[in-house]
């Protein structure tokens, strides 16, 4: 060690000065703090601060005409402090919530583990009659107190699996969204699911200063500290509350589904999928017991079948393959095939009629062999030069009406079905196919599986003669901003206008036609134009289908019925669309014996 | 050497105050997670009986340090420095990650930070390289070792994502100072600290704009007006590269936790339960204390509704609302009494080794106990670094008890030099 001058000695001072200055500008700030500022003196060594969340209304849903589907009912949950848990009654606490002295212990041990000065949900969704019970005896239970956390309620016990429902957040909930914390509420499923930020609104905070015996004193600060929660915003839907209650009692004791659309707009109508359930079934503590047991019923009540359930279309389908038939050129509105009835080949006619037949007399009749002429003599057409190009117009025409994967929509968990495609018979037939090893998709049979909502769809896109907006279920948002743009963007198919009106002048003859197949459901005074099908079913009984829209020339209602293991379209299916079609139309039914036929059957 | 006589020239003042703050905060500690079911101030399963036996290792650790040869930590600070900065990059590889910064070295059974360390053998390291009798702080050459022996220490540990302890090497600016560079250098470093803070606040326009106006109107009243226009200009234009710079800092260098803390501190963010709330709840516990506190153990602040950081970072929290302004204000002249008698001391050092040490760890504990309380109060961001000698936590209490025992040693050998 070397001894050099310390050159710089006077300097001292100035690294002192900093030292005592910075000191008592602290000290300043601190004795602001502590003496001036006396507001943080409301809490004195007997008191503390609780932060209780405020809880937002979540937004309320409302049918097109502005009926309440869900609204908002009080509701508790019991919060836990750890740390301030003390002098407690177990016994008593445990008796008055009728729960177990191992299941006390184990939400008390859950609440340590998320953090012993931070409240977490102890006991959540008390109702209002049992908070009545508890509420005054809150004062005994030392770090316990209640918040108000609403739940939801459905008056008119309907669409359980379009409107959905809301449960306690999941820990991959919480990891995904900062927002949400252990014990809060998420949208599960449906609307619910799908406008969950929409709905949820804004929490708030209230800063509440607690005194010894556990009582809420007063506002912390004056509520300077305090947030008020933001309400979630309302939903109007495009649903009728009526026509699907409707629905839902024409379906009593059938599996499948109704799905109406208006096709002016692509709003749904209705939405019904069979067998169906309470929605308030899945609301409060019991949800749990109750979910579960809905899971493991084996006629599968919580499965949306109307969205994502999937079927071939079955003989509805051969409208499309009409139209595609004239859009191409192959046939036109004269066209005429010979039918051989029973020994047709390579397709058989399972309907008796004259030949040859014309196209409507062919959609009338749903006769098989005309349509697979048509579509052999489209596969083969010159123009495109070969059986698989002819094949790719066929499959863009069919995804230009929404099969396959082909528009978005607000319901939850929607399927998407399957068209089939070149590449996918390549793959199956290793290259070497043609119109013969698909013939079954002429008649709608085969490998195409579709939705109930998209063959809806379809009818709304038949109806409007060229075009359709995606099916969705939202109508407007209470806070006014305007809905997905998506749902608002005419998509129109490639099909020229003329073509519709032949198709709907045979599928009229569905109903009025000497031999059309739902002559039996037709209603007057009301043009319907329809088309019934057959979905085979390996498992069982067939299944029964119809597509209609009403009034032919301005449709307001798109309507598609599936009723499972029913046989014919026209026995289930077709009087359960016009029912459906004369409630919407109409205001009421006049064919009450029709109805009460429908209801009262039930398909097991 | 004289090792024989040693204990009749140690500091006496030092120790005790060391010892006082110590207790203090082990007492502080046990008041604030005093826990009815581990009342034994000794019991291991608690915080306070861990730092109790950290305390009892640091004491010992520190007696044998007093032992050993005065000119051994002279001889040996660039291997400890070289040390060091292994340590250090070893962390940014094995080390684990807490909070969002890889800062930690987990040995099995105790886990420290190793930016801890670093801090004591900086100032080893930059006390013998000023030691040297050719080296001046005039000379350039002295300047930019001087600067580099704290920098290198300093990224690394900013590297690591520890914003905050990377920080404290700045405080090593004072020694630079006492030992000769030019106070320009202070003046400037605190001036883009300001310019820094209100570009934030104010955003980058009104800053260009402001700093504009003011160049203009020093121009309109100087006197040699033609001689001084480019003077001003280049410096004008300095101060608006920075500002626009302190933008793209803020939101490419610094973490989102930190822009958030920042932002709250200058009021540009409110965020009740999220990161303010443990300042907003650090502000209420303390001035809810009053002038004369809630008494000892009374704190209910501290105790029941604070955050875990409450006896770690945030324990002046806890003495501040159980001893009130009274028990700051004594606290304060301890502290402040401990950083003079540090400066008395380093000045009275013969040797040039003993003296920077000296400031350096006199600064060191300056910047600690600055920034650290100033969190508390809301006055600086929080950006978590200890309270000396009193936050809980082992390394922490090890290290600065191992770099104030060096110093002692040393100040008691300072006749040994000729
Ligand atoms: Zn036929």
């Amino acid at each position: 060690m070397i001894r050099k001058k310390d050159k710089y000695q006077e300097r001292r001072f100035v690294i002192m000065g900093i030292f005592v200055v910075t000191a008592v500008v602290l000290l300043v700030k601190i004795f602001i703090l502590q003496v001036v500022d006396t507001s943080y003196r409301q809490i004195s060594a007997n008191s503390t601060v609780r932060y209780m969340t405020q809880f937002p209304a979540r937004g309320t849903v409302y049918d097109r005409k502005n009926r309440l589907l869900i609204y908002n009912e009080a509701s508790y949950d019991l919060m836990v402090i750890p740390a301030q848990v003390k002098n407690l009654d177990t016994n008593y606490l445990c008796n008055l919530l009728n729960i177990t002295k191992d299941d006390f212990n184990n939400r008390l041990a859950k609440a340590k583990k998320y953090s012993r000065f931070h409240p977490s949900v102890f006991f959540g969704q008390i109702t209002k009659e049992e908070y009545g019970g508890i509420s005054d005896k809150s004062y005994h239970f030392h770090g316990f107190y209640f918040v108000n956390h609403a739940v939801r309620h459905y008056p008119y016990s309907i669409a359980a699996h379009t409107l959905g429902n809301i449960g306690e957040v999941s820990s991959k909930d919480i990891e995904n969204d900062a927002y949400y914390k252990s014990g809060d509420l998420i949208g599960k499923s449906g609307i619910e699911y799908y406008y969950e930020k929409k709905l949820r609104g804004k929490k708030g905070v209230k800063a509440v200063v607690v005194d010894v015996h556990n009582r809420e004193k007063e506002s912390f600060l004056n509520g300077e500290l305090d947030t008020l929660p933001v309400p979630g915003c309302d939903l109007v839907l495009g649903l009728d509350a009526e026509l699907q209650q409707y629905g839902e009692r024409l379906m009593n004791g059938k599996t499948g589904s109704i799905v109406a659309i208006e096709p002016s707009t692509g709003q749904i109508l209705a939405i019904v999928s069979s067998p169906s359930y309470d929605p308030n079934a899945l609301v409060g503590r019991v949800r749990g017991k109750n979910y579960n047991e809905l899971l493991n019923n084996e006629e599968k009540p919580l499965l949306n079948r109307a969205a994502s359930g999937t079927y071939p279309p079955g003989s509805t389908f051969k409208i499309l393959n009409g139209l595609i038939g004239l859009q191409s050129g192959v046939i036109n509105e004269n066209s005429t095939y010979i039918c051989n009835g029973p020994i047709s080949h390579p397709i058989k006619c399972t309907h008796n009629h004259h030949s040859p037949t014309s196209l409507t007399e062919a959609v009338e009749n749903s006769c098989n062999p005309y349509f697979w002429n048509v579509f052999h003599d489209m596969l083969n057409a010159k123009t495109f030069g070969g059986v698989k190009n002819a094949f790719d117009y066929w499959y863009r025409q069919v995804v230009g009406f929404g099969f396959g994967n082909n528009f978005t929509t607000d319901i939850a968990f929607a399927s998407s079905g399957q068209i089939p495609s070149r590449n996918y018979y390549d793959k199956i037939y290793k290259g070497i196919w043609n119109e013969w090893t698909v013939r079954s998709l002429s008649i709608g049979q085969g490998e195409i599986l579709v939705t109930p909502v998209q063959l809806a769809n379809y009818a709304a896109a038949i109806g409007n003669e060229g075009f359709y907006y995606p099916p969705h279920l939202i109508r407007a948002f209470g806070d006014g901003s305007p809905i997905d743009s998506v749902f608002t963007t005419k998509i129109t198919t490639d099909i020229a206008p003329e073509h519709f009106k032949t198709m709907k002048n045979g599928m009229k003859r569905v109903f009025e036609g000497e031999h059309g197949t739902a002559r039996g459901s037709a209603i007057d005074s009301i043009s319907v134009a329809g088309k019934t099908g057959t979905a085979q079913n390996p498992h069982g009984e067939d299944h029964s289908i119809f597509i209609a829209f009403a009034p032919v020339d301005n449709p307001q209602i798109a309507i598609a019925v599936i009723v499972e293991n029913a046989g014919f379209g026209s026995t289930y299916a077709a009087p359960i669309a016009t029912l459906m079609i004369e409630k919407y139309i109409r205001g009421y039914v006049k064919r009450t014996n029709v109805e009460r036929r429908i209801m009262e059957t039930e398909l097991k | 050497m004289r090792n024989d006589a040693v204990t009749f020239k140690i500091d006496w003042w030092i120790i005790l105050i060391y010892i006082g703050l110590a207790t203090i905060g082990l007492l502080t500690i046990y008041a604030a997670v005093f826990d009815a079911e581990h009342p034994a101030i000794y019991d291991l399963a608690t915080s306070y009986g861990r730092q109790f036996l950290w305390l009892t290792i640091s004491l010992a650790a520190g007696m044998i340090l007093l032992l050993i040869n005065a000119r051994f930590f002279n001889n040996v600070a660039y291997i400890i420095y070289g040390f060091a900065i292994l340590l250090l990059m070893a962390t940014l590889v094995i080390g684990s990650t807490v909070a969002g910064s890889k800062s930690w070295i987990n040995l099995g059974f105790m886990s420290f930070q190793p930016s801890e360390f670093a801090k004591f053998a900086t100032a080893l390291a930059l006390a013998h390289y000023l030691d040297k009798i050719d080296r001046d702080f005039n000379k350039t050459r002295t300047q930019l070792t001087a600067y580099a022996i704290v920098l290198i220490p300093m990224i690394l540990v900013l590297l690591q994502g520890d914003a905050g302890s990377a920080l404290v090497f700045s405080v090593f600016l004072l020694v630079f100072y006492k030992e000769g560079m030019s106070g320009r250098i202070l003046v400037i470093g605190l001036a883009a600290v300001a310019i820094f803070i209100l570009t934030l606040l104010t955003g980058k326009t009104t800053v260009i704009i402001g700093i504009i106006v003011i160049c203009g109107i020093i121009l309109i009243f100087t006197k040699k007006r033609k001689e001084n226009f480019w003077k001003i200009f280049g410096i004008a234009a300095l101060v608006i590269t920075f500002s626009l710079s302190v933008d793209f800092i803020f939101d490419n260098v610094l973490k989102q936790h930190q822009q958030t803390r920042i932002k709250i501190i200058l009021g540009l963010e409110d965020d009740p339960l999220g990161v303010g709330y443990n300042l907003r709840q650090s502000k209420i516990a303390i001035g809810s204390g009053g002038f004369c506190g809630k008494g000892f153990l009374h704190g209910t602040m501290t105790k029941y509704d604070f955050v875990p950081e409450h006896h770690t970072d945030f324990i002046f929290c806890t003495i501040a609302e159980e001893q009130g302004f009274v028990g700051v204000v004594l606290l304060f002249a301890v502290y402040v009494t401990l950083m003079i008698r540090l400066v008395i001391m380093a000045n009275r050092q013969r040797s040039t080794f003993s003296r920077i040490y000296g400031y350096s760890i006199a600064s060191i504990l300056f910047f600690h106990f600055f920034v650290n309380i100033g969190m508390t109060i809301g006055l600086l961001p929080v950006i978590g670094i200890p309270l000396p000698f009193m936050s809980y936590g082992g390394s922490s209490l090890f290290f600065f008890s191992l770099m104030l025992f060096v110093f002692i040693k040393q100040d008691a050998n300072r006749k040994d030099i000729l």
